[in-house]
């Protein structure tokens, strides 16, 4: 069955229908990850999104469900080049064409996938419909495109309730703000008892439950959505709780002590993101997948100063806040898909937990 | 960190000559690293004996030594030119050990010379077995089952506590010379000794066979700072089993999982670390199929194939990169030239996939064994990106130019069901076919990964194609749909054609017809996500272009010469970059065309526009067709270039130079003869036939012996000399394996002196830069004979006689351009055996011993200029003051099973020089530089056919006045005896020991001299005594004439105080 993307600036690529047939619209981003698109599907900061995986071959080693980052896949729709019919690999359980149709998810396959990225990279970021309806009205599509908004999506993505996953070391409390399954495994496998709550659990609730360490977590969607977490957040920092938070976590963390954010052009989505370590000018490769970045100057440098910045941009890319034991990175230590070179922070992390006991 | 301000002056070793394991993949590391290295001011010396290189230029390097690649050689250099600095990673193995000999007797630190990059501590511990082995424990990365021998019985004692298959890996060794799996005691013992022998250190790894795992290989990065990123990872379609330079590789791997891939990948990572790499480094990993286990097979602390298909996969520039790096310059201080953007310190993402295919020499070697093991055998490779598996494959395939040009392999077609799932037992070069074939024939892909381990992702995708010409084969009507799907595929219009029963025509209208055509997207590290600068493109049918044409440009196109292969080697990439860089100097946009990932025409910053694309005429026009050149250039790439010429005319693209007719008319042997009869000039009388029948007729006309030779080709591809009516019948067979388009050529054979002239013509004047003389007498095919210049034994008469003759020739073809003929002298009178109106194998040679430039002034000559406008006096050049020899460099020893008796047919794999005011000291570089140090315990074989026994008394003289010991079978060692010298029989090999085959086995034999009688060589004796000989590295000649030039070379040099020529001064 013939499918269509149609993106708000007018674009329209034919492909084929792969998955669900459900009409969606979202917003249209792509990742350069060669592998992980399982990690990538099933990570709940792509909620809202569709992804263009700029790799082509996609699906050639099946589904794996241990890798995945979640219960079910968060993503609106999924953009391939191709998706192998036959998959080949020992620990392959189904094929990525009967995963997202057994999630509902849309897919549309056999479009120029590059085509589509350049155009993201040139224009930004944008909005889009996957449609199976040959017969649509461009016009009326991209006026409902444009309607369309995410809206806060981290209330779709959080934990209805808090739930526990015992272990004899710290006792970590994580914010799920959009929590990949990973970093609570990074957690558990450095001993920590861990506590997930909701978004938007009071911090006074919290702190009654005694953590020795805080983890804000990774999360869709605008950071400035997050109103009620960030006043939350701020009575956390607050305290002398060690914090350690990743992604949306790290922006929460900056708007809470005053800095701003803003959506970037495109983004940085996919595995190879060069991280350089301000104090040891040492560079990692690390996983991303953003759409917003703390602004530089908007940092108050009496209370905070860069730790990270991405070598190609220049752009923040974790906080050290001054005088707290407090650190913050925009990308992804706790890997999955990507590169595993930054997992020593979930280490630092328990030292700050040690130096603070 | 800044760069270094104490490296101011620095060595960098080449890789010596070209052989099996060590091919033009590091000179293009090394040209790009001595250009990454001239751009940051510093002066570089460059050693490197093969002359053929680009790297050996003085465009390149401030100070260039063609010399033998030894240390007694480097020292030498060091002394003379007082370097702060050497870097020895970007030459292969061969670069490595001398700078390691160096490093360990403590010459560089007397010096105060530094090693760059990478510490000599760490290429040890990466390189020794012994210290890798326990590097590897400490950091719990594993490695198979293993233990350093050095005799034998230890080998033995630990072969029973892990049980057969085993691996052997000797230590120190390049392409993993003498290495393989032994299945019993019999072979482990064999290969063993050998290994043994060939390390240098004396060790052998043997460890559990890990064959049938998937092969996997990282490509990494490391900086001072610690700083470290993979640029690339690859999977190997073939399991372990097959060395990496053999096998299908594609990149990035394909049947990975995320936790695979990095799991792989934070390992190589720890042992880069761990080993303090600073540089680019190589490690290869076995991962079993169906765990997570693997194991660590090989680290190259160093560039390497591998790397310099990694650069090309992916866009990144391992070698200037690693060049930097050695600089002090940390990875994030260094720009990615791609993009402009973006800095080293980043991991390339691709949005396509790369296939590589091995050339493998079997076409050359026709009775060699084609069973591919874990020592390799390919002289070349071919790459190509795809936006599919199916497609890169497709186009990999014909890339490699061996006639076919899909899976389809026509000899298939009428063997059972039942031999075809036999044959896929066989690891050989034709695995690929057969899988296709068993899918054809219903073997299910399960059970074809049952028996090859090749992972079912790769089989599948090989059914796709299957698929597609079985719905194309059945299908009458070929849709708009079908098509769209086969081009995907990248399936040609020919074998759509061929599939259909259509004309080739017919299928190209139809798809016109349809709009479907290729469309080029741009390699650009990064999958879009930042703008590329570079234009480097590869052809897909599935998006839109991507190329912008700059229609006011002046725009040129230069064919490139696709794979390295014997008779088809790296000189023609020399040709084509040099005359790529004359025309951007004269301010044309230039376009390249190739498919090799070793050479430096393929780097992405030689040409304006490169596309990474087959060549052949559907590919040409389809590059055409959008980028509409002005103009092509077909002369500096090989055949393989001027195989399109006529393509190229049809698609309306002026062909600059000479033009095709008289590229024609050179080759049709009616036309060649008008031409020589209206200059009259003679030539060896001759016939053209297309039958055996017809060949028969004409040999015993002409009389034997006769040359037989196929029209059309390189490197004499198909060239024998017959001496009866039993060879003919042979070689015709052979030629006429492949459907043959042109006619067969006959000659008389004439056993004189072979001289060899290229030329520069601008359709009124030549421009000779020197004349050639091959030691061989004719019958030895030119590129297998050494050559010397200036030519030694011809009187001036006949030079004169040269010179007319080139003029003649080159005016009556109204050359422009270039032009090689070689002749034949004969009794005091000069015959033309052939003459090819393009570049040739001895061009890069010519222009560095005699400084003139000559694909430069070629390429200005195409483009309009005239020889006395570029300041030369037209003619021959006046001689040189050095002699300079050219000797050929062969691989025997990898390819088991191969006759290496030299004749018309060409075997060398690549060629050194040897260069010095003083005749006998040049030569004397010249076998230095191919390995030949001699003497060593002073014992030799020598045996002769019967016409060569006289002249056997006068070697065996100089031999026995030399010291040597001279054994020799019963009857040449009775003419040596009578004729006084003291020679020892010795039982020929099917006689009771202790026979021939004994002594060579006792590894106290310096050299064999054994020349086989002319024709098909019809005694296994002589081959079992050659074979055996290569095999335990023993230097051999089939040729009295060289052994006069060893011999030469031997009497009268001062071996320790050798001449050191810096080639840019002269």
């Amino acid at each position: 069955m013939k499918a269509f993307l149609i993106l708000e600036d007018g674009h329209v690529f034919e492909g084929k229908s792969v998955g669900s047939t459900k009409e969606i619209i979202s917003e249209i981003v792509f990742n350069t990850s060669m592998t992980g698109y399982l990690e990538v599907l099933t990570d709940p900061s792509y909620a809202g999104q569709s992804v263009c995986m700029t790799y082509p071959l996609i699906g050639n080693y099946g589904i794996c469900k241990e890798d995945m980052e979640a219960e079910r896949p968060w993503q609106s729709g999924f953009i391939v080049r191709e998706l192998a019919k036959r998959p080949s690999n020992f620990r392959s359980e189904e094929s990525v064409e009967s995963f997202l149709i057994e999630n509902d998810i849309t897919g549309i396959e056999a479009i120029d996938t590059r085509a589509l990225t350049k155009i993201l990279r040139d224009k930004g970021t944008m909005k889009g419909m996957i449609t199976t309806d040959e017969n649509f009205d461009k016009d009326d599509c991209i006026k409902r495109i444009k309607a369309w908004s995410m809206g806060h999506v981290v209330l779709d993505v959080t934990c209805k309730e808090k739930m526990s996953f015992p272990g004899d070391g710290y006792k970590v409390a994580v914010i799920d703000l959009g929590v990949k399954k990973n970093i609570v495994r990074c957690l558990l496998e450095r001993g920590c008892s861990v506590t997930v709550y909701p978004a938007e659990t009071p911090a006074e609730e919290i702190i009654a439950d005694a953590p020795d360490g805080i983890m804000l977590t990774n999360g869709p969607g605008d950071p400035k959505d997050n109103v009620k977490t960030i006043e939350e957040i701020k009575k956390l920092f607050a305290t002398k709780i060690p914090i350690f938070a990743i992604c949306l976590g790290h922006q929460l963390l900056a708007l809470a002590n005053g800095a701003d954010t803003q959506k970037m052009k495109y983004g940085h989505r996919g595995a190879n993101h060069p991280v350089k370590d301000l104090k040891t000018g040492k560079v990692y490769i690390s996983t991303q997948n953003h759409g917003y970045v703390v602004k530089e100057e908007t940092l108050d440098r009496d209370i905070a100063e860069p730790s990270f910045i991405n070598v190609n941009d220049k752009t923040i890319e974790g906080v050290h806040y001054l005088g707290k034991n407090v650190q913050t990175v925009q990308f992804h230590p706790e890997a999955c898909a990507g590169p595993l070179d930054t997992g020593f922070l979930f280490d630092e992390f328990m030292n700050m937990m040690e130096v603070s006991k | 960190m800044p760069k270094n301000p104490h490296v101011k002056k620095v060595v960098v070793i080449g890789s010596g000559p070209i052989v099996i394991g060590q091919a033009a993949e590091f000179d293009y590391a090394g040209t790009q690293a001595c250009r990454s290295l001239r751009e940051e001011g510093i002066c570089v010396v460059l050693i490197n004996s093969n002359p053929a290189t680009i790297m050996t230029d003085k465009d390149i390097a401030d100070k260039v030594y063609i010399e033998p690649l030894t240390p007694e050689v480097v020292k030498a250099v060091i002394k003379k030119e007082k370097p702060d600095s050497v870097l020895p990673t970007l030459g292969g193995q061969a670069a490595l050990n001398i700078a390691m000999e160096l490093e360990e007797s403590g010459f560089l630190k007397e010096h105060n010379v530094r090693l760059l990059g990478t510490s000599s501590k760490t290429i040890k511990k990466a390189e020794d077995r012994l210290e890798f082995k326990k590097t590897m424990e400490k950091i719990h990365e594993p490695c198979a089952p293993s233990e350093v021998v050095t005799n034998i019985k230890d080998g033995l004692a630990f072969v029973e506590k892990i049980g057969y298959p085993i691996v052997l890996r000797p230590a120190y060794t390049l392409g993993g010379s003498g290495g393989g799996i032994a299945h019993n005691e019999e072979e482990f013992v064999e290969i063993l000794m050998n290994g043994l022998r060939l390390s240098r250190v004396g060790q052998v790894l043997v460890e559990r066979c890990i064959a049938g795992w998937k092969e996997i290989e990282y490509e990494v990065m490391r900086d001072a700072n610690g700083t470290c990123i993979t640029v690339c990872n690859m999977e190997n379609l073939d399991p372990v089993g097959v060395h990496t330079g053999d096998s299908i590789v594609v990149a990035p791997s394909q049947t990975l999982a995320d936790k695979e891939y990095q799991m792989l990948r934070s390992a190589a990572l720890n042992i880069i670390t761990e080993l303090g790499i600073q540089g680019g480094c190589n490690v290869q990993f076995a991962l079993h199929p169906t765990t997570f286990e693997y194991c660590v097979i090989e680290v190259n602390p160093r560039v390497s194939r591998s790397s310099a298909l990694a650069s090309k996969a992916t866009g990144y520039p391992i070698a200037k990169v690693a060049a930097k790096i050695a600089l002090g310059y940390n990875l994030d201080e260094i720009k990615n030239a791609i993009t402009g953007k973006t800095y080293a310190s980043f991991e390339p993402a691709l949005d396509y996939v790369v296939v590589k295919m091995p050339r493998l020499p079997f076409d050359k070697f026709i009775k060699a064994s084609r069973k591919l093991t874990t020592q390799m055998k390919a002289t070349g490779e071919v790459m190509s990106i795809c936006t599919n598996f199916e497609g890169a494959l497709m186009k990999a395939l014909r890339s490699l130019e061996q006639h076919v040009d899909s899976l389809i392999y026509e000899n298939y077609n009428d063997l059972p069901t039942e031999e075809i799932h036999e044959m896929l037992h066989r690891i050989d070069d034709r695995r690929i076919f057969v899988i296709a074939e068993a899918l054809r024939r219903g073997i299910s892909a399960e059970e074809i990964h049952d028996i090859t381990k090749v992972d079912i992702w790769f089989i599948d995708k090989i059914n796709n194609i299957v698929q597609e010409e079985k719905l194309l084969r059945e299908t009458p009507e070929i849709t708009k749909e079908m098509m769209q799907e086969a081009k995907r595929m990248e399936f040609p219009d020919k074998v759509i054609a061929q599939i259909t029963g259509k004309k080739e025509k017919e299928i190209k209208e139809l798809r016109y017809g349809y709009g479907i055509h290729a469309s080029y997207k741009i390699v650009d590290t990064c999958a879009a996500e930042f703008e590329a600068e570079t234009p480097y493109y590869y052809s897909c049918y599935d998006g839109e272009s991507e190329v912008e044409v700059d229609e006011n440009k002046k725009k040129i196109m230069v064919l490139g010469s696709g794979p390295i292969r014997i008779g088809q080697g790296i000189e023609f990439d020399y040709c084509s970059v040099h005359s790529t860089w004359t025309l951007k100097n004269k301010g044309y946009e230039t376009i390249i065309v190739n498919n090799n990932p070793e050479t430096v025409s393929t780097d992405f910053d030689i040409a304006d526009r490169l596309y990474f694309e087959p060549l052949t005429a559907e590919d040409v026009e389809s590059i055409v067709n959008i980028e509409k050149p002005d103009g092509a250039v077909v002369q500096f790439g090989g055949q393989t270039a001027i195989k399109l010429t006529e393509a190229l005319l049809e698609m309306g693209v002026p062909i600059l130079g000479t033009s095709a007719e008289n590229v024609d008319a050179a080759e049709d042997r009616e036309l060649f003869d008008e031409i020589l009869e209206k200059c009259c000039i003679p030539r060896a009388a001759g016939k053209t036939v297309f039958t055996a029948k017809e060949a028969l007729e004409a040999a015993n006309e002409l009389g034997y012996p006769v040359l037989v030779r196929p029209s059309y080709v390189l490197g004499g591809q198909g060239m024998q000399i017959a001496i009866s009516d039993k060879d003919i019948i042979e070689f015709m067979e052979i030629i006429n394996r492949h459907e043959q388009e042109h006619p067969v050529l006959v000659d008389k054979y004439l056993m004189g002196k072979e001289i060899e002239v290229d030329a520069v013509c601008d359709g009124q004047d030549i421009l000779i830069p020197g004349i050639m003389e091959h030691i061989e007498r004719a019958g030895i095919h030119s590129g297998d004979s050494i050559s010397v210049y200036p030519a030694q034994t011809i009187t001036p008469k006949i030079k004169r006689v040269l010179e007319d003759y080139t003029k003649k020739l080159a005016n009556s073809l109204h050359v422009i351009g270039l032009i090689n003929i070689q002749f034949i002298v004969y009794q005091d009178e000069v015959y033309v055996i052939e003459v090819n109106p393009r570049s040739s194998r001895t061009v890069p040679y010519i222009s560095k011993v005699t400084g003139i430039p000559i694909v430069d002034l070629a390429t200005r000559v195409i483009t309009g200029e005239k020889i006395k406008d570029m300041g030369y006096t037209p003619g021959l050049q006046p001689e040189s003051e050095y002699f300079a020899i050219k000797m050929p460099v062969f691989s025997f020893e990898k390819i088991r099973g191969a006759e290496i008796s030299l004749g018309p047919e060409m075997k060398s794999t690549g060629e050194c020089l040897g260069i010095s005011k003083n005749y006998n000291e040049a030569l004397f570089k010249a076998f230095l530089g191919n390995g030949v140090n001699l003497p060593k315990y002073k014992k030799m074989i020598l045996t002769v056919k019967d016409s060569d026994k006289l002249d056997a008394v006068e070697i065996g003289q100089r031999f026995t006045a030399l010291g040597y010991e001279i054994y020799s079978t019963r009857s040449t060692c009775r003419v040596l005896n009578e004729n006084g010298v003291p020679a020892k029989p010795i039982n020929k090999v099917e006689e009771p020991s202790p026979n021939l085959l004994d002594l060579i086995l006792s590894h106290e034999i310096d050299l064999v001299i054994d020349t086989p009688s002319q024709g098909v060589e019809h005694s296994k004796d002589g081959f079992i005594i050659r074979r055996n000989a290569i095999e335990t590295g023993v230097t051999v000649l089939t040729s009295l004439d060289t052994a006069h030039a060893l011999l030469t070379s031997l009497e009268s040099s001062d071996r320790h105080n050798l001449s050191l020529v810096d080639i840019s001064e002269i």
